[in-house]
């Protein structure tokens, strides 16, 4: 078994309308209980944009600490779920669901080592 | 040929079918390589002296795996990987065709992963099912080694830390996975198509290979014999000094009569299953021509009819552009320009020798002119790009 990361790409912009908005955590929801189901859920959540972040960093024994980080980019990580799956594919298969749910597109990034089964 | 080049050949004949198996055994393509490898450093040493054994493919899979074995029982440090452990320790058997076609397959489809680039897909297949060194493949795209290299090591990286599994995937994905191989080995033969004979000779191999192994997957069919057909008329579309022959000019005489029987019996067997696909109709139109004992004699009503068929299934504007220069065989050039001109193919070369030759025909020369100048600025084939000069010299100077 190998974790997998489900990262939410978010495009800079307003969010959808309400109503677009419920349908899209309505399908959240169904495919979170999927996971879970499938004893594939490690964890998942949505992330408050980047306005609401801070970055540390150490610097020759002191650190510092920033309003930010604010880059130029178009897009930003919006949510992550973290599941659990034998392979690419049934990880593939997951983040194909949940772009279909969350009609964004989906990062599949595997991380280092094995988890337990 | 020397001993060496005479142990290379069979080595690169059989790589693919000895990785496919050692693969499945060790659980990661980087080992399998290694110990394939390492087996054909001792067929160097012993084969000048026992003789070339009765199934190379079964002496280089047993050597690769029982070396593998070895190194692995010495080094004390080992990640577990997925291996299937029990075939690691099994006896000396050779192995038997069921479970080989099965791992060739595997690899086939592990090569051609959507999950890896377009470009990792060919290098990785060129390298696993071709036996195609780093430097050859290198070479046959114009690239840098080290590039090659990378990009080598890169998708091996990814298959191994993605995980990508190692098998044949499951029916209600095979379909769309068959077309990414098939595209694979496609873009092999069409880069290899301007000249580079080598190139589309393996191409062809890998069509036959797949063939082998998915004699029922009728797109399969349909591709091998698309490229056999093709690859028929080289010797009437090449001049020895390198210039192009158009279709309509090449000598018939100088086909390969054998490829396009072959090519034309797979399009009769694809008929028969009637699962028609893009790829066998493309075939089919192949098919028509090389029927066709003179260019004159050319069904152009059964070549236009296909293209419409293939405008169902597989639409594109170059579909479009190419079924136009059916119609000006069959409705005349002014109805083939009004289709091609309602296409969007600015950047395509094609496109606008289409045009210049509907232009030259319907007698707008100087319109022809500048066509010609478009796609002559578009070519890379320099093959192609003489003869659209030559073309376009022609209108001047008259």
């Amino acid at each position: 078994m190998k974790h997998y990361l489900l990262s939410v790409m978010q495009p800079v912009g307003e969010p959808p309308a309400p109503e677009v908005l419920q349908g899209i955590m309505h399908n959240l929801d169904v495919f979170h209980a999927e996971l879970k189901e499938a004893g594939a859920w490690v964890f998942a959540g949505g992330l408050h944009g980047p306005e609401t972040a801070t970055v540390l960093r150490a610097d020759k024994g002191d650190v510092l600490i920033t309003d930010g980080p604010y880059t130029e980019s178009k897009e930003y990580l919006g949510g992550i779920c973290l599941i659990k799956a034998p392979d690419l594919d049934a990880a593939l298969e997951w983040g194909r669901k949940a772009t279909v749910a969350t009609t964004l597109p989906i990062e599949v990034r595997p991380f280092m080592g094995e988890a337990e089964d | 040929m020397t001993a060496k080049a005479g142990i290379e050949a069979v080595f690169r004949a059989e790589y693919g079918r000895a990785v496919a198996v050692l693969v499945r055994f060790l659980g990661d393509i980087d080992l399998a390589e290694e110990a394939v490898q390492d087996a054909f450093a001792t067929a160097v040493r012993k084969w000048p002296e026992t003789g070339v054994p009765p199934s190379p493919a079964g002496w280089i899979i047993t050597t690769a795996r029982n070396r593998a074995v070895d190194r692995l029982r010495r080094e004390s440090t080992r990640e577990a990987r997925h291996a299937e452990a029990v075939q690691l320790y099994a006896p000396d058997a050779p192995p038997e065709e069921g479970p080989v076609r099965d791992d060739r397959l595997r690899l086939i489809f592990t090569c051609c992963h959507p999950a890896l680039a377009t470009q990792a897909q060919v290098a990785l297949t060129l390298r696993l099912l071709g036996g195609l060194t780093t430097p050859q493949i290198a070479r046959a795209f114009l690239v840098p080694e080290p590039t090659m290299a990378q990009r080598l090591v890169r998708a091996k990286a990814k298959i191994r830390d993605a995980r990508i599994p190692y098998r044949v995937p499951r029916d209600a994905d095979l379909p769309e996975r068959v077309r990414g191989v098939l595209a694979v080995v496609y873009l092999i033969f069409n880069e290899g198509y301007g000249g580079r004979e080598d190139l589309c000779a393996e191409a062809v191999r890998l069509g036959r290979l797949l063939a082998e192994l998915m004699p029922d997957e009728p797109e399969v069919l349909g591709l091998l014999a698309l490229m056999l057909l093709i690859e028929a008329r080289r010797p009437a579309r090449e001049t020895p000094d390198g210039d192009l022959v158009l279709l309509s000019d090449q000598d018939r005489r100088l086909w390969d009569r054998d490829l396009i029987a072959e090519g034309q019996s797979l399009v009769r067997r694809c008929l028969r299953r009637n699962q028609p696909g893009p790829y066998q109709i493309q075939a089919a139109i192949n098919a028509v021509h090389s029927d066709a004992p003179t260019a004159a004699a050319t069904d152009w009503g059964q070549i236009l009819a296909l293209y419409d068929q293939l405008m169902v299934r597989a639409p594109s504007p170059v579909v479009a552009l190419n079924r136009a220069v059916a119609v000006a065989e069959t409705e005349g050039p002014r109805t083939a320009l009004a289709l091609v001109d309602a296409l969007d193919l600015d950047g395509y070369h094609a496109f606008h020798a289409v045009r210049a030759d509907l232009l030259r025909r319907l007698g707008r020369p100087t319109e022809a002119v500048a066509a010609y100048e478009a796609a002559i600025a578009l070519t890379e084939n320099p093959a192609e790009r003489a003869h659209l000069e030559r073309r376009r010299t022609e209108l001047q100077v008259e």
